[in-house]
């Protein structure tokens, strides 16, 4: 079973060269801190900074350079800062290449829920849904169930969506799926986790085809 | 050259009156127009409309208007740092449409370049689409979205001229350049206000017709909502 930092790092596998990517909060974030060093990858914050390097040395801290999760960074040689309304001009014209987020539940049409849940204080959308609704290339990284045992990945999202039909690929602490037109398709299952335990965390319909490799980290 | 610049933030928001729909610029607490907030503060005016992506802190940015049950609305993608607002969103006090953050900037943007709606992938499938016109493009569905009307626009720029033109730094540029002429009147408010000339009309990220008045701001804080640092090695 893979742990959040398991999850980046095999997420990380998915960043190629070239690639323009915005990362949500959360396990997302981390996947920065996995992707090999000899490719060119420059990540997108959706407050309007492409370019987006570590965080400052204590003391080197700007106000004026966040990203998307009020975090105070720095930025790398190549990046540039630019308004909301083109920033999202990147998201929805599909420019950036990959976008990696969190989910409370996914649904095996790809559906995606991630930003409400009736009867507790909403916080908001925030670009979540722009995102969804444009990227072409989205993964979901997230835990395979919640807190109560549940499973996440289901038949239909039972939580207000974020985004229709959207989501193609989820890697949890228990596998790598990917979601097709007939259903979620176990691709690989994680070190030490058999195929019997991934059908039983999955709620949704779970196509399994021929021999399901352990996934190489 | 036409003079933009006025004498202070008291000038800069005659005008203002309750009731009134705003535009803010910034993003948490990045790039947002303290001076104008605490002018707002000052003046006490009531059943305001914000349009802004977050509503500040409890003791910093908007949250300083909720405190005083200043707002009537507020218009944003995310409000998730402010313990006031959610206690008044949760007795029905304040009302909030949620908006997705793109869609936001888009209607903004919209105001500004003249036009009265657009059609947006975001949202579509969800609750934010219910009661909206939605159509097919190439065969993927959009909603219909129309531009925001507001009264007042106040943003913050890092340098700026006595024409109006604006200059922004980092990422505290974010929803400031949109909502500028997107209002009836846009009052911007700059960390260093300098004579017609003095900046390279190449370097200008907003031209001032889009800006009605320009003060030199005063007292800026710039807080920091979440420092994160690394060590040196």
């Amino acid at each position: 079973m893979l742990d959040k930092n398991g999850i980046a790092k095999r997420i990380a596998k998915e960043v190629k060269d070239g690639y323009y990517v915005n990362l949500g909060i959360g396990i997302p974030t981390l996947v920065a801190n996995f992707v090999r060093d000899d490719i060119s990858v420059e990540f997108q914050s959706e407050n309007g900074v492409l370019g987006m390097g570590p965080f400052p040395f204590e003391g080197e801290e700007d106000a004026d350079i966040i990203n998307a999760g009020k975090q105070t960074i720095t930025t790398l040689p190549g990046a540039s800062f630019f308004d909301s309304a083109t920033s999202f001009g990147m998201i929805r014209g599909q420019h950036v290449d990959l976008t990696i987020l969190g989910a409370m539940e996914v649904a095996e049409n790809g559906d995606i829920a991630n930003w409400k849940i009736p009867g507790k204080m909403v916080k908001g959308m925030g670009g979540a849904m722009d995102l969804v609704a444009s990227a072409e290339n989205i993964i979901v990284a997230m835990m395979h169930t919640n807190r109560a045992g549940e499973s996440k990945l289901l038949k239909q999202c039972s939580l207000p969506l974020t985004g229709v039909g959207c989501v193609t690929k989820i890697v949890t602490n228990l596998a790598v799926i990917e979601v097709t037109a007939r259903g979620f398709v176990l691709k690989e299952r994680a070190p030490g986790v058999s195929v019997e335990e991934i059908k039983a965390a999955t709620e949704g319909t779970l196509i399994i085809e021929g021999n399901i490799a352990e996934m190489a980290i | 050259m036409i003079l933009k610049k006025v004498a202070g933030v008291e000038e800069a928001l005659q005008g203002v009156k309750n009731g009134m729909t705003f535009m803010l610029g910034g993003f948490g607490l990045c790039g947002i127009p303290e001076n104008a907030i605490s002018q707002l503060v000052k003046l006490g005016i009531t059943d305001i409309t914000c349009i802004s992506n977050n509503a500040g802190v409890d003791d910093f940015g908007l949250g300083l208007l909720l405190q005083k049950h200043q707002i009537k609305k507020m218009i944003s993608s995310y409000v998730g740092e402010n313990d006031e607002f959610e206690r008044q969103m949760l007795s029905g006090e304040l009302e909030v449409e949620l908006t997705p953050q793109g869609t936001l900037a888009e209607k903004c943007r919209a105001a500004q370049a003249g036009f009265p709606a657009f059609y947006t992938p975001a949202g579509y499938g969800t609750e934010v689409a219910m009661g909206k016109e939605t159509r097919e493009f190439n065969g993927k569905m959009y909603v219909l979205e129309e531009a925001f009307k507001a009264d007042f626009s106040f943003v913050k720029a890092w340098k700026g001229d006595e024409a109006g033109n604006l200059i922004f730094k980092g990422t505290a540029r974010n929803f400031n350049p949109c909502m500028c002429g997107a209002a009836k009147i846009t009052v911007a408010e700059v960390e260093e206000l300098v004579p017609a000339g003095e900046l390279d009309p190449n370097q200008i990220h907003v031209p001032g017709i889009f800006v009605q008045r320009i003060f030199q701001g005063k007292a800026y804080e710039k807080r920091i909502e979440q420092r994160t640092v690394r060590k040196r090695s």
